[in-house]
């Protein structure tokens, strides 16, 4: 089916300058484009920002209502469930998000994720597979994964890891620290998370591999990514608006909606997240959406799953990092959709001609509030239950057809 | 023994501000004048139960109390049967490996089921932290902790507090170190939460591994060294060591154990010569505690501790039925 070409007319592109836009055959053909075809749809933004859709790197599940509700046109779909290591699987996966999201799994680095053999990366690739991950966990054995990280640069795939040293960590579902301490609950020491950092960096500098560490969450691991960058070391890293905007306090009266991996750290912390967001050392926000029902939440603190469903409220708590001046509305978007799309290698997340022309209309001042209870996942556990927040997604197109 | 500090409960004026809790989760949301109410009630227990022939009082009669213990627990659980029995309700004990819970249905459901039998006061031992209150949030009776994983044991705070002012006339001022296993108990945090509230100065004395973290911003000091912790002290409180944290993982063995932390008489000296010796039992006798001290009823409280367990969960379980009961002034 061809599609009518769009033109958005007076939107704030990125929250910036005012300008129209024209897509043609699903990609963005111009910016304030002097030739405008005939039959265009016109669709004027009334000074909405424009931008380019949301690309969630690293979510749990594939939930279209709640990816449609936050803005996130694309969704790269962790290993975890299934698990995703073969190439069957990586194909049926790539098609669960058809017609109106794209989804791209990523590669389980091992067999089983069990983290002891190289899964088929090649043949996944081949299957659509964009990026590699080791899962929810690490791959504990230091020899694993420096295979992994070289056999999977020898294809062109960027590594994504997930940060904990498992002996710190074990049986542990909290930060040490007061919190924890008061609700006796186990835990573990921050420094876990650097640990496992410090051991890739040394992998990644024998064998010249891109890693991408899904989620670093303490200063220590911070400081430790932004030198390697500074040594020019093929190494990037993400986090999710909860380690932004919440500190351990959150799990008080046992909250089980703020019991995430790795868990809430000290209000210190949080603050190095966010001057970390701000001077670049972190390249990706995600949501890290995980939707938990009751039977897997509602339970003592240290029986629950980890997670959270945080689709619906990325966009939003992005919004925030602009408002209280963290980041500007372009490398807000960098974090959001370009920086992932150039991890993983798609033609998108820029508002650049040639692009595919996914795109979202946003009102940035539209207030709402976080409820649980009505939310578009399909669970509804976040974090965030209770606050209220700006901005939303309010027209969304993949390749140029409208979904929103 | 009694002293100036204890006033009689009926000092207190009536109405909730006495007591102003639904439920007993912790020592965490209570106030030091909500302590000593509870205190001083548990004293007119202690009198009663030591009255002779009948020791009842009925004012719990035609409640239903059920007594859900979802882990494996003796004394508590007697305790808390006593407790109810003697003021007249009706007691029913449910134990984890009797009900559908191995099953694998929800503490919640479980809550709910609880609920839908009309208890009118519910005792709960769960081994999760929290599963105390997350039944709480759920049922419309009364819930009383009686334990829940490391979090909290709020009824063994208050008969060792009970203890100490009866035997040394005061439980403010004193210095009270609390030795063992302290990262996974709960009648440690317990402890400390009260015991600094009441205006005490607290000490833990621990190996390094089983010292929980942050111990500072819980307003107490640390010790590594038994004689260091002991030295000066008024009560020296005993935590019972778990078989399996001495296998290695937390410790290298038992034998060593008592060698660096077991309380014996030599080590006792350091402490002040009238320095009372508790432990919330069960004992390990020759490991954490030396059987001479145990034995020793110039030092040792823990048989007083067993009986002013019983008053004051009478006390707790009058206190948190008020209102059901209609009593004037608590609603």
């Amino acid at each position: 089916m061809e599609l009518n070409p769009l033109l958005v007319t007076g939107a704030r592109l990125l929250g910036g300058d005012t300008a129209s836009l024209l897509v043609e055959h699903g990609r963005i053909a111009a910016l304030n484009p002097v030739r405008i075809p005939e039959g265009a749809e016109t669709v004027d933004a009334h000074g909405q920002w424009l931008a380019p859709g949301i690309i969630d790197l690293g979510v749990f599940a594939t939930d279209k209502p709640a990816f449609h509700f936050g803005g996130i046109t694309r969704a790269a779909l962790m290993p975890d469930s299934g698990p995703l290591d073969g190439a069957g699987l990586v194909e049926r996966a790539a098609k669960g998000g058809k017609p109106d999201l794209w989804v791209h799994p990523l590669a389980a680095a091992t067999k089983g994720l069990d983290g002891k053999e190289l899964a088929e990366i090649g043949l996944m690739k081949q299957a659509g597979a964009r990026a590699v991950a080791t899962g929810r966990a690490r791959i504990a054995d230091a020899g694993v994964m420096r295979r992994v990280l070289a056999y999977a640069a020898s294809l062109g795939l960027t590594v994504i890891a997930h940060a904990e040293d498992e002996g710190l960590t074990q049986g542990a579902v909290a930060t040490d620290g007061e919190m924890a301490t008061r609700l006796g609950l186990a835990s573990a020491p921050s420094i876990a998370e650097a640990m496992a950092i410090a051991r890739d960096l040394c992998l990644v500098e024998e064998t010249d591999a891109p890693l991408h560490f899904r989620q670093v969450t303490t200063a220590r691991g911070l400081d430790l990514v932004r030198a390697a960058k500074a040594r020019g070391l093929p190494v990037t890293c993400g986090i999710t608006p909860a380690h932004l905007f919440l500190s351990d306090t959150a799990i008080g009266d046992f909250r089980t909606f703020a019991r995430l991996s790795p868990p809430l750290r000290s209000e210190d912390d949080r603050h190095a997240c966010l001057a970390a967001v701000a001077d670049g050392t972190i390249d990706v926000l995600a949501s890290g959406h995980d939707p938990r029902g009751p039977e897997d939440k509602r339970l003592p603190f240290a029986e629950a799953l980890p997670g959270m469903a945080g689709a619906e409220t990325l966009l939003a708590m992005g919004l925030q990092l602009v408002r209280d001046g963290h980041v500007t509305p372009a490398r807000l978007f960098d974090l959001l959709a370009a920086n992932p799309a150039r991890l993983l290698g798609l033609p998108a997340g820029r508002l650049e001609a040639g692009l595919d022309a996914d795109l979202i209309l946003i009102d940035d001042g539209t207030p709402w509030k976080v409820d649980a209870k009505k939310m578009a996942a399909w669970a509804g556990n976040t974090p965030f239950d209770g606050m209220p927040v700006q901005g939303r997604a309010t027209m969304m197109w993949k390749g140029g057809q409208r979904i929103r | 023994m009694t002293s100036s500090t204890i006033r009689p409960a009926s000092d207190y004026p009536p109405g909730g501000d006495a007591f102003r809790h639904r439920h007993l989760t912790g020592i965490a949301p209570l106030t030091p004048w909500e302590i000593s109410y509870v205190l001083d009630a548990a004293e007119e227990w202690v009198d009663l139960n030591r009255s002779g022939a009948a020791k009842h009082d009925d004012r719990l009669a035609g409640l239903t109390i059920i007594n859900a213990f979802f882990e494996n627990s003796t004394r508590t659980l007697l305790s808390f049967e006593i407790a109810g029995k003697r003021l007249g309700a009706d007691v029913v004990n449910m134990h984890a490996g009797q009900s559908s819970v191995k099953k694998g249905e929800t503490l919640i459901d479980t809550a709910m089921t609880l609920n839908a039998m009309r208890a009118d006061a519910i005792v709960i031992r769960h081994a999760a932290s929290g599963a105390v209150q997350l039944i709480a949030d759920k049922v419309d009776c009364p819930v009383l902790n009686a334990g829940d994983g490391r979090h909290e044991h709020p009824t063994q705070a208050l008969l060792d507090a009970l203890t100490i002012r009866r035997r040394l006339g005061k439980v403010e001022g004193l210095t009270i170190a609390i030795c063992g296993d302290v990262l996974h108990s709960r009648v440690a945090r317990s402890n400390i939460l009260a015991l600094t509230l009441l205006g005490n100065e607290v000490r833990v004395v621990a190996p390094p591994t089983l010292t929980p973290p942050a111990m500072e911003r819980m307003h107490v000091t640390t010790f590594t060294d038994m004689d260091e912790g002991l030295k000066d002290a008024d009560v020296v409180m005993m935590l019972r060591l778990q078989n399996e944290r001495m296998d290695g993982a937390y410790l290298p063995s038992a034998r060593e154990y008592h060698a660096l932390y077991g309380l014996t008489p030599k080590r006792l000296e350091k402490a002040k010569p009238d320095a009372i010796v508790m432990h919330p039992g069960p004992m390990n006798r020759g490991v954490e505690i030396d059987s001479s001290i145990a034995d020793d009823p110039a030092r040792s409280t823990i048989t007083e501790q067993v009986e002013m367990g019983v008053a004051v969960r009478m006390a707790c379980l009058d206190i948190l039925t008020r209102r059901k009961r209609g009593v004037p002034g608590w609603n």
